[in-house]
């Protein structure tokens, strides 16, 4: 295999993070091969989403070093940049524009072709919704907007903040099916969870954060409802 | 990436900002209204003196557009804020000083537009006589549009993150903004006034020169400001 594969997806060592004089990650390490799909456990306020936002370069470490495809957040931002794509928990979404003018959006800055982003609005399930302003969506359709946004970007590494919530069954299938064309395709994948089971069947293994670093016990997935894990890490 | 692709995504994000704004109409209603309670309060408090109404007309004319610029200013980054869009903006790749051209060609049409209604109104209300160097004093409007919304768009990236941005970005922006000011109501002046002293030239002259010192300026700052 090529250099590239063996170069790890997400790559942290003490990654350390505060808000004023408050410390929220106090060290994470963690390695996410290419391919492999991680859950990012932990209760509410230990620096889940703040984690991930490192790793999309939303927000910079104050300590610890962190490699996205082996570019690192902080020297090499707009390299790591690209090849991510962020699922934020707030869909991102231009509300006075029609779902396909906002997916037409992302597709210029992207460098996508227009049949692109109707293509991923089929792909997601909104080709009839095409024409409707964001404003007058659901928020399970606004979910599934930024979803085909982040199918049209096209990244090696996704980073998912809560994807199920506000999903209905069809739209949790509709995820989990996305995770598994990109892990088939070498995409690595983080995702913050709240709840294991609409994951269950896509994750290879998953990371608690308590206190601000990774439970010693990291990838038991035992504690987290383990048997429905396809395979542990 | 190709200056091409930067010039694709910076109109791409002008059409998002100006289709959004034709849509809603949010901000052009609310900066039109206040140009133009600036305009007839000025107007009342100064009587009907037509020589003193003449004479404050540029000063007049540029306040409105300075206050109605600062709303368009703010509310131009709040749409990105307040759906979290601002944080899928900065990951699209490329520089982001194409966001910062998007942006400002976005804020341009929106506070041109306002300022040639209050111009146009400023000429009826304040009795102005449309001078016959109009080119010029077109020239003159353009030039200091422009120096006010680079700067105007550069202080609202700086001050979006702030809770309290709506204060902030007229403390940043106002002291800034003076020498573009200065330079743009005397040109308009002198325009207005026959250009007797010959000294609208100097004045465009000057203004230009801080428009092209303030474009590069901001776009160079501009990848500072917006990152975290």
């Amino acid at each position: 295999m090529s250099g590239i594969v063996d170069v790890p997806a997400i790559d942290a060592t003490d990654v350390a993070r505060r808000y004023g004089s408050s410390w929220v990650l106090r060290g994470v390490t963690l390695r996410v091969a290419p391919g492999e799909v991680v859950g990012l456990l932990g209760a509410n306020g230990t620096g889940k989403s703040t984690f991930l936002r490192i790793v999309a370069t939303l927000v910079r470490p104050h300590a610890g070093v962190l490699r996205v495809v082996g570019h690192d957040v902080r020297t090499a931002p707009a390299r790591a940049r690209d090849a991510v794509g962020y699922l934020a928990h707030m869909p991102g979404l231009y509300d006075d524009l029609t779902v396909r003018e906002n997916l037409l959006f992302a597709a210029a800055m992207l460098d996508r072709r227009p049949q692109d982003a109707d293509a991923a609005l089929v792909r997601v399930g909104l080709g009839r919704a095409a024409e409707q302003r964001v404003r007058a969506l659901s928020s399970g359709m606004q979910r599934r907007v930024a979803i085909a946004r982040l199918v049209l970007r096209r990244p090696r590494v996704v980073l998912l903040d809560e994807p199920y919530s506000n999903l209905d069954a069809s739209g949790i299938d509709l995820v989990n099916a996305l995770i598994g064309e990109w892990t088939e395709a070498g995409v690595a994948a983080l995702i913050v969870l709240h709840e294991l089971a609409p994951a269950a069947g896509v994750l290879d293994r998953t990371v608690t954060i308590v206190d601000g670093r990774l439970a010693p016990n990291a990838t038991d997935h035992q504690r987290h409802g383990g048997a429905m894990l396809r395979v542990t890490g | 990436m190709s200056w091409r692709d930067e010039w694709r995504r910076a109109r791409a994000i002008a059409w998002k900002d100006l289709t959004a704004e034709r849509r809603s109409k949010a901000v052009f209603n609310s900066v039109l209204a206040l140009a133009v309670t600036i305009l007839v309060l000025f107007g009342f408090a100064l009587g009907p003196d037509t020589q003193a109404l003449r004479d404050a007309a540029p000063g007049v004319v540029w306040l409105a557009a300075l206050f109605a610029g600062v709303l368009a200013f703010n509310r131009s980054y709040q749409t990105e804020i307040e759906g979290g869009a601002l944080d899928q903006l900065v990951l699209y790749p490329g520089s982001r000083r194409a966001i910062f051209a998007g942006k400002l060609m976005g804020n341009f049409a929106l506070v041109g537009t306002t300022l040639a209604i209050v111009v146009a109104l400023g000429v009826v209300l304040f009795q102005v006589d449309v001078p016959a160097q109009w080119p010029a004093l077109v020239s003159i409007l353009v030039f200091g549009c422009v120096g006010l919304v680079t700067l105007g768009t550069l202080y609202a990236a700086m001050a979006s993150r702030s809770r309290v941005r709506e204060v902030l970005l007229p403390l940043l922006l106002f002291p800034m903004l003076v020498p573009v000011l200065i330079a743009a109501i005397q040109a308009t002046k002198s325009l207005l006034g026959g250009d007797l002293m010959h000294d609208a030239g100097a004045w465009a002259r000057l203004l230009a020169a801080f428009d092209v010192i303030f474009v590069a300026a901001s776009f160079l700052a501009f990848e500072i400001v917006i990152e975290v």
